[in-house]
């Protein structure tokens, strides 16, 4: 592509991205609705789908307050690194065959890298808001970020032997013979639970936990600040299904060799399928206590993650060998 | 080990089982366009009913007010001139304070104030809220379809002498009694 059109493309895929936060907004309270016996939002428009207009009014309309004890340029600060963060993790997502904004060789690395910035979002946050609720939250946070981060980084390495590459594209070339989910299976429920607790969605959404802490980091932000947090929390979202779909469902591949079905279309319809089952876990799953948390993470997923790479490098050189 | 291989298979079996829950039919009652089905003895708003002569039952005997938790009732008893009947002057009842607990209704020994299938009083403004008499009052004798309080009453009205009401004996004559 020329430079002009990865500009288009680029644009288009951030217009994209952010509204399809927007809609998975609406999406997940229907979603929600349906596995909880009720409708969700179904008043505005066909299916409710103006709901995101109007809570998009709303957001705006509010009130936009800085508290005066809160530390004003970070409280300002700490909303939009979580965007700007997620946004640019969509840089590396191959959502068809060069259908990229770029293709770096480090690709993988680029994308832990801007999670783990998102981290910066909820504890600055945190921190800024001067309120007990919001310090704990963003201390929760810090605390099971940097834990999970470790094996969510781990839990891929095994992707990384078996395609022998850190770019996205070469991952999914490498997907040909068979998707990751079921070489790498291990690895795919480690970096599933590890992107839940990344993008601190419900099951693991101990920064915000509204029961013990009002809203967590957010509490003190109203108006378009909280709707950059939240519309950080959906990029996550999404960009964390386009990954698990990148490396471990054969990104754009089709399956059965449709391959009548544009690539795009398999990518959009596996992220989907992904989005939903984080939307079921969010609906099914109650939230763990946070010492609880802490030693899923550090007794169980790490060795699982650790002895998952040693098999996966064991079998990678005898492979190789053979 | 065991705990946490059981702890999965019972996350794993959540998870489906609410999966399952995609086949299954929505609780909810879309309430404007689909009305839930209300008892006759559902307790809504408050009405005053008439007994079946058309005259009101209400004699402002302060007993509803007085059982009222939230004190939301209140009135003035009147004497009518004409007949000699009670009657509340006016009926106030404040509707934002109203919990329909029905006890007004309990305590009334006139069946006149009766709590009736309906809660749709959404109003603007909180001074809506607040019922006369004339908005309390209904043309007919609500759920008690023959009671007529004066007409069992020893109550002496025009018309109706002590000793006439229905199952009512006369009055003992005190100077006959001699021995």
């Amino acid at each position: 592509m020329s430079d002009f059109w990865i500009i288009v493309f680029a644009i288009s895929v951030m217009l994209g991205a952010v509204g399809g936060a927007a809609v998975a907004t609406w999406f997940e309270r229907r979603l929600l609705g349906l596995w909880q016996d009720r409708y969700g939002p179904n008043r505005i428009g066909p299916f409710g789908i103006g709901q995101v207009a109007a809570d998009m009014i709303k957001l705006l309309t509010k009130h936009d307050w800085v508290p005066p004890f809160a530390d004003k340029w970070v409280f300002i600060f700490a909303p939009t690194a979580i965007v700007v963060a997620m946004l640019l993790g969509f840089a590396v997502v191959p959502f068809g065959p060069g259908l990229q904004i770029i293709d770096l060789n480090i690709g993988l690395l680029f994308f832990l890298g801007m999670t783990s910035l998102a981290v910066y979002s909820v504890l600055l946050g945190g921190l800024a808001s001067n309120n007990k609720y919001a310090l704990l939250g963003g201390l929760r946070s810090a605390a099971q970020m940097v834990s999970y981060e470790v094996f969510m980084g781990l839990s891929l390495m095994g992707v990384v032997m078996l395609s022998g590459s850190f770019s996205m594209v070469d991952i999914v070339e490498s997907q040909r013979d068979g998707w990751y989910c079921f070489s790498q299976f291990l690895g795919l429920f480690v970096f599933v639970i590890a992107a839940i607790a990344e993008s601190h969605r419900l099951p693991f959404d101990l920064p915000e936990a509204e029961h013990e802490l009002t809203a967590g980091f957010h509490t003190e932000y109203s108006g378009m600040k909280f709707a950059m947090f939240m519309l950080g929390e959906y990029l996550g979202l999404i960009l964390i299904s386009c990954m698990i779909t990148t490396l471990f469902f054969g990104g754009w591949l089709a399956p059965f060799s449709l391959t009548f079905i544009p690539a795009i279309v398999w990518f959009s319809l596996k992220t989907f399928l992904v989005i939903c089952f984080f939307i079921l876990l969010r609906c099914a799953i109650p939230r763990p206590r946070y010492d609880q948390l802490m030693s899923l993470g550090w007794k169980i997923m790490l060795p699982i993650t650790l002895i998952n790479l040693v098999i996966t490098g064991a079998v990678a050189l005898w492979i190789a060998g053979a | 080990m065991r705990d946490l291989v059981e702890s999965l298979v019972s996350q794993l079996r959540t998870i489906w089982s609410i999966l399952l829950h995609t086949f299954t039919k929505a609780e909810t009652v879309q309430y404007p366009e689909e009305k839930p089905y209300l008892a006759p003895r559902y307790r809504g708003r408050i009405v005053l009913t008439q007994d079946p002569d058309g005259d009101e039952r209400c004699v402002a005997c302060n007993l509803c007010a007085a059982a009222c938790p939230p004190d939301c009732i209140s009135l003035q008893q009147g004497t009518r001139e004409e007949d000699g009947r009670w009657y509340p002057e006016f009926f106030r009842i404040n509707f934002s304070r109203c919990i329909m607990c029905g006890l007004c209704e309990e305590a009334c020994p006139t069946n006149a104030i009766q709590l009736i299938p309906d809660f749709e009083m959404c109003e603007y403004e909180r001074e809506s809220m607040v019922y006369e008499k004339e908005h309390l009052m209904i043309d007919g004798p609500g759920k008690y379809h023959d009671y007529n309080f004066y007409r069992v009453a020893g109550m002496e009205i025009k018309g109706k002498k002590k000793g006439q009401a229905e199952n009512e004996a006369e009055p003992i004559d005190i100077r006959s009694l001699l021995p």
